[in-house]
């Protein structure tokens, strides 16, 4: 059976087993609407964190970005698991003790104020849509990539990404406004398994062709197959030949590696949809057990994709190099017809140079109104005055492994699931923070406190479905500053949410005015100093300019440092919380009683 | 974190118990990753484990294995914690 028909069956079944775990777990009540009724074992919920966690861009991207700048893509490893270890030990068992459902909710009740609740609402809206915005468009990349080949003729005419977004914002409008956290939380489940199982067989597959050893986080420090040379010393080798830096060695300077992981880490344990998991489950212990599943499932994914760059990257830079277009692999030639690779023979000698530098300027534009003289693509771009000939697309390392590989066609269509899984997936729990912010946070407890639970129910998922249609437009329109707002987001998590959380739980003395304060300076400073980067003078974003040579991607790292500052002196002259806050909070710091079973908040 | 004990003390040693083992374990959480993967990964590279160099191994692997644990850890730590102090109440 080809590629096509094979991807058809298997994202089908995936769906159909999606659709079929909607309709089993509808909610019927906002509990269950917005933490599964606070009744998923510590397992599964730690599989659906993973699964909520780990978007398209972990599954797809990350292998191929630290394939491109090895050692220095150590910050996006080490940042999104080590906040699970802040989660764990810091935020979420004291979270999952206080109940209610959400952040804002926290934020709210201990400090007091309306205030702080509004502007802990707001960060998280803005935080999940710029968030979401990324994912639909990661489902039409994959759609349009698997699912339509790039000559099919469309309905109504319409192009193969738009049809690609549509798909998918139907399937989780589905689950997510009639499932809510219970449909979606055992749907993830579902997804863990397909995404998981997609990203390793390939992954062991060519840990085997390369070293002979079948685990790839083994095999990327093993000999080469035949070779008396360690992998990783011939990746730094054939670097270096061609003028890259080696791969085991970065480029990024120090200061700002150690900023960007802790903006990443500290980003992470304040995101919103990552929280809202841990209010899920019964009990407090079964906050931290989930916690430990949860990283473990992703820390599968997590140390496999750093081999699988090194296994890709050898295998790029010992094929292509030097080589005539004729006698380039297949996979180069089936890959360039879908736009993620282009070769400009700049010096007119039939073979491909790759070395440092962009081959052109943008991403690939050709001209199919004839082909190259070897046969290859033409470009309309401007090619680039050095030598280097190849645009190699970061996502192609995970995409076109398989097949790199030489792995069957159920492979190749497995990865297309997986992509659809990891993006779906992310997703939905974004879908679900938002609606829950809409109906529980902004209308129930900011407008309409009297509001009945059907009431908030129905709009809950009338939310849920007016954010599917925003997102949908935003993943068919992508504004031009999607790449630049997730720097946004983990910035402002971190620079906010986190710092007033942890203070909420850790110092007693922490009151109103402090918090307020602490969270202003915090995300003012940090968007300020992104804002100013990343779209007023983009070409003053250099290293001379940054302050202490901290890039806008490590910068909350710098807002959450002025948050604790900020806070903690102002909350020095400004009067103590009342008690009965004090009193809360040394009701989350005590013991929860044995066989203790947390009732999900009424309200 | 500043803390006044301003309340019963039964309490308390839950939760001094609790910071104690949350700040071993987050020393242990800063030193593999910024300190090993980070801050003193050239010097650590200089040391190789079969084809890693260690500094890179703690900054794309070891870390991640580490936080695994450290979580497993803290996990054992405060059941036991929980058991020996939820009794007294």
């Amino acid at each position: 059976m080809d590629v096509q028909y094979w991807t058809y069956l298997i994202v089908g079944l995936t769906f159909a087993l999606y659709i079929g775990i909607a309709i089993w777990s509808r909610a019927s009540s906002t509990g269950e609407f917005y933490v599964a009724g606070g009744g998923v074992p510590a397992l599964a919920n730690g599989m659906a964190t993973a699964a909520d966690w780990m978007s398209a861009a972990s599954f797809i991207s990350m292998a191929g970005i630290i394939s491109f700048v090895g050692y220095d893509g150590s910050v996006y490893l080490m940042g999104w698991t080590g906040g699970y270890v802040l989660l764990a030990l810091l935020l979420a068992p004291y979270l999952r003790k206080f109940g209610k459902f959400t952040v804002p909710d926290f934020v709210g009740d201990r400090y007091y104020s309306r205030t702080a609740r509004i502007v802990a609402l707001m960060c998280a809206l803005f935080v999940s849509f710029t968030y979401i915005c990324g994912q639909m468009r990661g489902v039409g990349v994959v759609f349009s990539r698997f699912l339509f080949t790039e000559d099919m003729e469309m309905l109504f005419g319409w192009e193969q990404i738009t049809w690609g977004v549509l798909i998918g914002m139907t399937i989780v409008f589905f689950y997510a406004v009639l499932g809510g956290m219970k449909g979606i939380t055992y749907t993830q489940v579902a997804q863990y398994c397909v995404l998981i199982f997609a990203f390793m067989v390939p992954a062991i597959f060519i840990s085997i062709m390369m070293t002979g050893n079948p685990i790839p986080q083994l095999g990327f420090g093993a000999q080469v197959t035949g070779e008396d040379v360690y992998l990783l010393d011939k990746l730094d080798g054939l670097s270096q030949e061609l003028g890259f830096a080696a791969y085991t060695d970065g480029s990024k300077s120090m200061m700002d590696v150690f900023f960007i992981t802790m903006a990443l880490m500290v980003g992470t344990a304040g995101l919103p949809h990552v929280i809202i998991r841990f209010y899920t489950v019964k009990k407090v212990s079964a906050a931290r057990v989930s916690a430990f599943w949860a990283l473990l499932f992703i820390a599968i994914l997590y140390t496999t994709a750093p081999a699988v760059s090194v296994f890709a990257r050898t295998n790029l830079l010992e094929s292509i190099p030097g080589k005539s277009y004729a006698e380039a692999p297949d996979w180069l030639k089936s890959w360039e017809s879908t736009g993620l690779i282009a070769w400009i023979d700049k010096n007119d000698d039939g073979k491909i140079q790759y070395e440092k530098g962009d081959a052109f300027t943008g991403k690939p534009v050709y001209d199919d109104a004839e082909a190259g003289k070897n046969g290859e693509r033409l470009l309309v771009n401007e090619p680039t005055s050095n030598g280097n000939e190849l645009y190699v697309d970061r996502d192609i390392i995970v995409l076109a492994n398989p097949e790199i590989a030489g792995l069957p066609n159920w492979v190749v269509a497995l990865v297309a699931a997986g992509g659809l899984a990891a993006a779906l997936s992310t997703a939905a729990g974004l879908l679900l923070v938002i609606s829950t912010s809409v109906a529980h946070d902004l209308v129930k407890k900011t407008f309409a406190p009297g509001l009945s639970d059907k009431k908030e129910l129905t709009i809950a998922r009338c939310a849920a479905g007016a954010a599917v249609v925003i997102a949908g437009y935003f993943g068919i329109n992508p504004p031009g500053f999607v790449a630049q707002v997730v720097a946004f987001a983990f910035g402002l998590a971190a620079s906010s949410f986190f710092p007033v959380i942890i203070m909420g739980i850790f110092d007693k003395r922490m009151n109103r005015e402090g918090a307020i304060s602490g969270m202003i300076v915090g995300i003012v400073f940090t968007a300020a100093y992104i804002i100013y980067f990343k779209f007023i003078n983009p070409a003053a974003n250099t290293k001379e300019n940054w302050w202490f040579g901290i890039s806008p991607e490590g910068i909350g790292t710098l807002g959450m440092i002025f948050n604790f500052i900020v806070a903690i002196t102002v909350s020095f002259f400004t009067p103590r919380p009342p008690q009965d806050v004090v009193d809360m909070v040394e009701g989350i710091r005590q013991p929860e009683a044995e066989g203790e079973e947390l009732a999900v908040a009424d309200h | 974190m500043s803390d006044e004990n301003s309340s019963k003390p039964p309490a308390n040693a839950y939760w001094r118990a609790n910071l104690i083992w949350v700040g071993i374990l987050m020393t242990i959480w800063f030193v593999v990753s910024y300190g090993c993967g980070i801050l003193f990964v050239e010097e650590l590279n200089k040391i190789r484990i079969g084809g890693f160099k260690l500094g890179f191994w703690f900054a794309q692997q070891g870390s991640i294995y580490v936080f695994v644990v450290l979580i497993a850890a803290y996990v054992l730590i405060m059941k036991k914690l929980d058991h020996k102090y939820s009794k007294k109440n």
